[in-house]
């Protein structure tokens, strides 16, 4: 139905040209759902707009063929491009906040959408939108059809998206990312309507995605890409299960798997390509730093007991009581003495406000804290000197805002020292700063660099630098691969597992990927709506957890089969 | 070197939009002028020595009877205009550049710390912003004006109507620095650099002046351009309404007022000639103010 052929794109700038996507063939039959995969800047979203004829102005398609059934895409003019968009082709975005318009009914913004395609009467297509609701799984269509786009949750805003994109029967559906934005739970269900509609009405789907789990899940064939060229090409169980392309299988090792824990990623070179190596001279001057301070003992243990947070809500009239949101509600865990603890949760189950407490970013409205035994003042209470400021570290979960884009990063790195009076004098500061650069894999030079010349992975590198220039006990991490892609991930969780090994830091490990979570953490806890639901030894609860909500969580997480792992 | 200076955005922006290098170079032209107008003007206005009745009301140059002594020709005491615009555009410049001074210190100080601190202080800054922005300039400058003459003796009030104007204008233009600090520290506030620095333990002074400060340079920047161009405009119109400067130290404005009675006599240059330089001062200005604010929200590019 669809067909690409040695398509190529490419981005004009003022520094010159670079290709975007280099000579790349595909093709979309009916009913089928084509995954394109890779990491940032592989093209996948590039793909997709020269599809859809919505290249950005510096974008432009050099070579290649498009035909959708008989109609040649690149020969199409604006007007006839115009009225095919939507009307054969429809596409779906990552962020159903932002693609519904908030100040328009969802009744309106489907009405619009079909009488733009077809010419009948508003009853008709009241009708047929009432009907696309039913068919995409919003129960009470009817009534549900006049409520405004925030009055839905995450999901049912993706699977309203989903049936705008179907009010005009398009051949061919172009989903980004359709769900990076969704919990597990959502997800799942959002990825079995795709699947549905793929089988039931015959439509085409392009899947963009670079979560090889959602792939694995429900697409067809798949295209690997990197750095715009097509990598690896197939059936899906044939790629995934038997990779030929050594990038494939990089990809697929770097992946974090859910039913089993590795030591350690095993992460394949790519021929041409070495990882960033530790100058282990440098590092070893960082390392005994560290170990002069924290000694060889483990870090401290960390209790929590009956932690609840209640953010304040709105007044419900003039006089009346306020909404208070309960954030946290009762918690209380603890994190022995060099181990990890990961948390899990879906979001807004309040694992970062668990953090923030800790860090004295939030303050509880109850609860208790100890840090060694010891008490640990909650956020009002904690002096700025007090000692527990340089013993409780953090990682961040965006290191694009993470790190003050205004200070070179051997500022930043020395902060710490300078501001725990750790190291009086600013030229050893500067040498302690450039060998900790060495001990997480970085060259000593990016020292007088800004961040914004680094890459994601690089700067989370330099967040985890920053923290361990504190000689902290304990490290908080909050998400901090998930702005990050797989292969780099998998780097970052290394050195992560690397450095709480080698230090004994106590560690709260949080994310909301599972997978993630079972690689690195001893203990695990998780967290729903603000309520501890359950909490033990990490492997035992990956071989059976207690509670049924856990078992959901678990089932929900989308996987590659062990059968087809290639490692 | 002019290779790593075309890679800046800023700079590769500025060679493509005429309007920008126009508005850069009149700029550049009228502030040196202003700047050496002791060196550069043929005569010095403030010398009575200097000028005679008898070259009263002589037209400019290019016109019949004008004289190649007086380019711009003269008023009627006989003062070369070229001489008075200069020296004229030297005050208005130095006022309106103090007037910044002080409202970018007092704008961004408050609006830092009220956006920071959050809360009550927030409240009560905003407040007193709000009641500021209430008042016209114009009353500000009348309400000080008539303060300092009813608590000053009247040689040491003379002597102090540049400070004056200049506190007029500063209280005028404070308000959209606190705004605009404040929204913005807002935004940076919410990024995890600053809950890091909260977390460490670091000082709040510090924070906020070595963290949030340099993140929120690029929006001020914008707004003082702009309000240097409004700086100048109120001050001219405080002169030319009386409040501001006396007609013997004249700037912009006062030649401007002065100039007025001879809108219908046929000596046109007086009026139109300083009026001509104000508005192109200000447009060169505004327009630069409007590069600037392109450059640093790229989603209106």
């Amino acid at each position: 139905m669809l067909a690409v052929e040695g398509l190529s794109v490419q981005f004009t700038d003022r520094f010159g040209t670079n290709m975007a996507v280099e000579d790349v063939s595909l093709s979309v039959d009916r009913g089928e759902i084509h995954g394109l995969v890779g990491e940032s800047g592989a093209g996948k979203s590039t793909i997709g707009a020269a599809i859809m004829g919505l290249l950005p102005a510096a974008g432009q398609v050099t070579a290649g063929r498009m035909t959708l059934g008989e109609t040649d895409l690149r020969a199409l003019t604006p007007v006839a491009a115009h009225r095919l968009r939507g009307k054969r082709i429809s596409m779906i975005f990552q962020d159903p906040q932002t693609s519904l318009n908030p100040l328009m009914t969802v009744e309106a913004q489907l009405i619009e959408t079909i009488l733009a395609h077809e010419d009948i009467g508003v009853a008709a297509a009241r009708a047929r939108a009432v009907s696309l609701l039913e068919e995409i799984g919003i129960a009470n269509a009817k009534d549900r059809i006049r409520a405004y786009p925030h009055q839905f949750s995450g999901g049912m805003r993706q699977r309203v998206v989903i049936a705008l994109a179907l009010c005009s029967n398009p051949e061919l559906i172009i989903a980004d990312e359709p769900t990076t934005a969704l919990d597990v739970a959502v997800q799942a269900q959002v990825l079995d309507l795709i699947r549905r509609l793929a089988s039931t009405r015959g439509v085409g789907f392009i899947l963009i995605t670079h979560d090889i789990g959602v792939i694995a899940q429900v697409s067809d064939r798949v295209t690997v890409l990197r750095g715009g060229k097509v990598m690896e090409q197939g059936q899906t169980l044939r790629v995934l299960g038997q990779p030929e392309h050594p990038y494939t299988k990089a990809l697929m090792a770097a992946v974090p798997p859910l039913d089993r824990k590795l030591d350690r990623f095993h992460l394949p070179r790519i021929a041409g390509e070495a990882l960033p190596q530790a100058e282990t001279d440098t590092a070893r001057v960082a390392e005994d730093w560290l170990m002069a301070g924290t000694g060889s003992g483990p870090g401290p243990s960390l209790d929590l007991s009956g932690i609840t947070v209640r953010f304040r809500g709105e007044r419900r009239g003039l006089f009346g009581p306020r909404d208070d949101f309960v954030a946290l509600d009762d918690v209380s865990l603890s994190v022995r003495p060099g181990t990890v603890m990961g948390l899990v949760g879906e979001s807004g189950s309040g694992k970062s406000t668990l953090a923030k407490v800790i860090a004295a970013l939030v303050h509880p409205a109850e609860g208790e804290m100890r840090l060694d035994g010891a008490a640990l003042p909650p956020m009002r209470a904690r002096r700025r000197a007090d000692p527990s400021r340089r013993l409780v570290q953090m990682v961040f979960q965006d290191p694009y805002s993470s790190l003050n884009s205004r200070h070179r990063v051997l500022d930043v790195l020395s902060e710490p020292l300078w501001l725990y009076g750790l190291e009086p004098d600013a030229r050893r500061r500067a040498r302690l700063a450039r060998a900790m650069l060495a001990l997480v894999g970085l060259d000593a030079s990016a020292a007088d660099r800004y961040p914004h010349q680094f890459s994601g992975g690089q700067r989370q590198r330099i967040a985890v630098a920053r923290a361990l220039l504190s000689r902290p006990g304990l490290l908080l991490c909050d998400e901090p691969t998930s702005a990050l892609d797989v292969s780099i991930q998998a780097q970052i969780l290394n050195l992560l597992k690397d450095l709480q090994a080698r230090f004994g830091l106590t560690t709260l490990f949080i994310s909301h990927n599972l997978a993630v979570v079972r690689q690195m953490s001893d203990d695990i806890a998780v967290l729903k709506e603000g309520r501890l639901i359950e909490t033990g030894p990490s492997e035992a609860f990956f071989a059976g957890p207690d509670a049924a909500y856990s078992r959901d969580l678990l089932a929900q997480t989308p996987t590659v089969r062990f059968d087809m792992r290639a490692v | 070197m002019l290779t790593r200076l075309m890679r800046n955005e800023g700079v590769w922006l500025f060679t493509r939009s005429p309007a920008a290098i126009l508005a850069a170079i009149a700029t550049l032209a009228i502030v040196a002028g202003a700047a050496f107008a002791p060196w550069i003007a043929p005569t010095n206005p403030y010398d009575l020595a200097s000028f005679s009745l008898i070259d009263g009301l002589l037209p400019p140059a290019w016109e019949d009877g004008g004289s190649p002594r007086f380019l711009l020709g003269t008023d009627d005491q006989g003062r070369d205009m070229l001489s008075s615009i200069l020296y004229g555009a030297r005050l208005s410049l130095s006022i309106a550049a103090m007037a910044m001074a002080v409202a970018l210190l007092l704008g961004v100080g408050l609006g830092l710390a009220a956006g920071y601190l959050g809360g009550r202080f927030d409240a009560i800054v905003m407040r007193i912003a709000d009641v500021q922005l209430a008042l016209p300039a114009i009353l500000t400058a009348l309400l000080i004006d008539g303060i300092s003459r009813g608590i000053l003796p009247r040689e040491m009030h003379d002597d102090l109507r540049v400070t004056v104007i200049t506190l007029a204008i500063a209280l005028s233009l404070w308000v959209n620095f606190a705004r605009t600090a404040r929204a913005s520290v807002f935004v940076e506030r919410s990024k995890d650099y600053v809950s890091a620095a909260i977390m460490m333990g670091q000082h709040p002074l510090r924070i906020m002046l070595r963290h949030i400060l340099p993140n929120i340079v690029g929006p001020l920047l914008v707004i003082a351009t702009v309000d240097l161009a409004s700086a100048i405009l109120l001050e001219a119109t405080l002169s030319f309404l009386g409040v501001g400067l006396p007609a013997d130290s004249p700037s912009l404005g006062t030649l401007i007022r002065i100039g007025m009675q001879y809108l219908l006599s046929g000596e046109w240059w007086i009026l139109w000639i300083p009026t001509v330089f104000l508005v192109v001062l200000v447009v060169a200005i505004n327009l630069l103010g409007d590069f600037l604010r392109d450059l640093f929200n790229p989603g209106m590019r």
